[in-house]
């Protein structure tokens, strides 16, 4: 063997002795370049949706229903704001810009969750996205905490512990509506209707049984970047959240929905994955508005960057 | 597209304990870093004083040498005071 290959190996042979050992791989350590590329991949698409994920809900600030439903909106999208500059951040470490990442973003070559590319047509819809939407991205986001990558793993515990008043403030507000007024309960009602399989979408397609080899899954755990199936993942939703559901006083849009004593788990019906696929394509009904959204932000926000720049390089010369 | 400097931020949880690294930020200058920092690492009350460092200026010791670097440590037990042997009648030891 030559003494490269030699080399290589020793260095593939450290990294899965940290993996194994469940340590963490940390920025300037050898890794093998399909798990930065990975990373990379993950952690982009994972940024890309926090900032685009503010526009859904960001529709509604300026016409929330009281103040504080107000000052809570704004706290929250502010802080899906603070969750994807963690996590671009935590994707630099691996080597790439923050200019190169957005411009894949901008030029479609890198997603973001596809939920977000589904309007927001009620106030209720604000309430539904805090319930179901960060509820699944908190049950996705959970195991992350613990990843090998210590930069991605890091910025996952701080964006666990704030998602945890989304959820709850989602809440709180939908079952202030189902308390409400008939109308009201109907539009928490309708929410509901709309919001539930896109959300069980979230978890991505089936990975077990059949199709345990298709996607990521099954590399991603062995770098031990991903620690749970889809599949598994989605259950443990629904686990959750049917019994929330029964708390608010709604139903759940699925008529085969019920408890299985046997498996100790919820069967329920799958979302129509053709439909995800679709909207990850780029065939949803938000897509063009998002992305249009994001690029005229970035455009328009250009002036305030060259501005600051401007300043600090003048104060530089005039220091020096 | 030039990007802004890239910082590393640093923050004092409380009175009485160190400034840790929490993460990084791009900001143009040191005074808009700090105030970058503000929001994005302190909008719950998770610190009292921030340091925000250019991330070029830090010099960080190579995960190449790790081992050698950190090897002679390794065999100086006796800098641990379980080291030593002490009878049990001899106290405050």
């Amino acid at each position: 063997m030559a003494p490269t290959d030699q080399r290589t190996d020793d260095r593939e042979a450290a990294f899965y002795a940290i993996v194994d050992s469940d340590g963490r791989i940390e920025p300037r350590d050898d890794m093998p370049e399909a798990y930065r590329r990975s990373l990379v991949r993950q952690i982009a698409q994972h940024a890309h949706s926090e900032i685009i994920g503010m526009q859904p809900e960001g529709n509604w600030i300026s016409r929330a229903p009281s103040l504080r439903r107000k000052a809570i909106l704004l706290a929250k999208v502010q802080d899906e704001a603070g969750h994807g500059l963690y996590l671009y951040a935590a994707a630099e470490t691996l080597g790439v810009s923050r200019d190169e990442l957005l411009e894949l973003l901008h030029t479609r070559k890198q997603k973001y969750s596809s939920i977000f590319n589904y309007p927001t047509l009620t106030w209720a819809d604000v309430g539904a996205i805090g319930w179901l939407v960060d509820g699944a991205a908190i049950t996705n986001q959970v195991p992350l905490t613990r990843c090998s990558y210590g930069p991605y793993a890091r910025a996952m515990v701080r964006i666990c512990k704030e998602e945890s008043f989304h959820q709850r403030q989602g809440f709180e507000s939908l079952l202030t509506l189902t308390r409400g007024t008939p109308a009201q309960k109907a539009m928490a009602q309708d929410a509901l209707d709309r919001w539930w399989y896109p959300s069980l979408a979230m978890f991505g397609p089936p990975d077990t049984g059949e199709q345990v080899s298709g996607g990521h899954t099954e590399q991603s755990m062995r770098w031990g970047i991903k620690r749970f199936s889809n599949d598994e993942l989605r259950q443990r939703f629904v686990d959750m959240t049917v019994p929330q559901s029964e708390v608010l006083g709604l139903t759940v849009p699925d008529p085969d929905l019920r408890w299985n004593d046997e498996r100790g788990h919820y069967d329920f019906t799958q979302p129509d994955y053709d439909e995800l696929f679709r909207v990850i394509k780029g065939d949803g009904p938000c897509n063009e508005q998002r992305l249009r959204h994001r690029v005229a932000a970035q455009e328009d926000g250009a002036w305030v960057r060259e501005a600051a720049a401007a300043y600090a390089s003048k104060r530089k010369q005039a220091a020096a | 597209m030039s990007e802004w400097p890239l910082w590393e931020v640093f923050i004092r949880a409380r009175r009485g304990l160190s400034h840790q690294h929490v993460g990084s930020l791009h900001a143009p200058d040191a005074a808009m870093a700090v105030r970058n920092a503000r929001d994005v690492y302190t909008r719950r009350g998770e610190g009292v004083s921030i340091w925000v460092v250019p991330s070029g200026q830090i010099t960080a010791s190579s995960p190449d040498e790790k081992d050698a670097f950190f090897d002679p440590a390794a065999d100086k037990v006796y800098r641990h005071p379980t080291f030593y042997e002490v009878p049990a009648e001899a106290k405050h030891l």
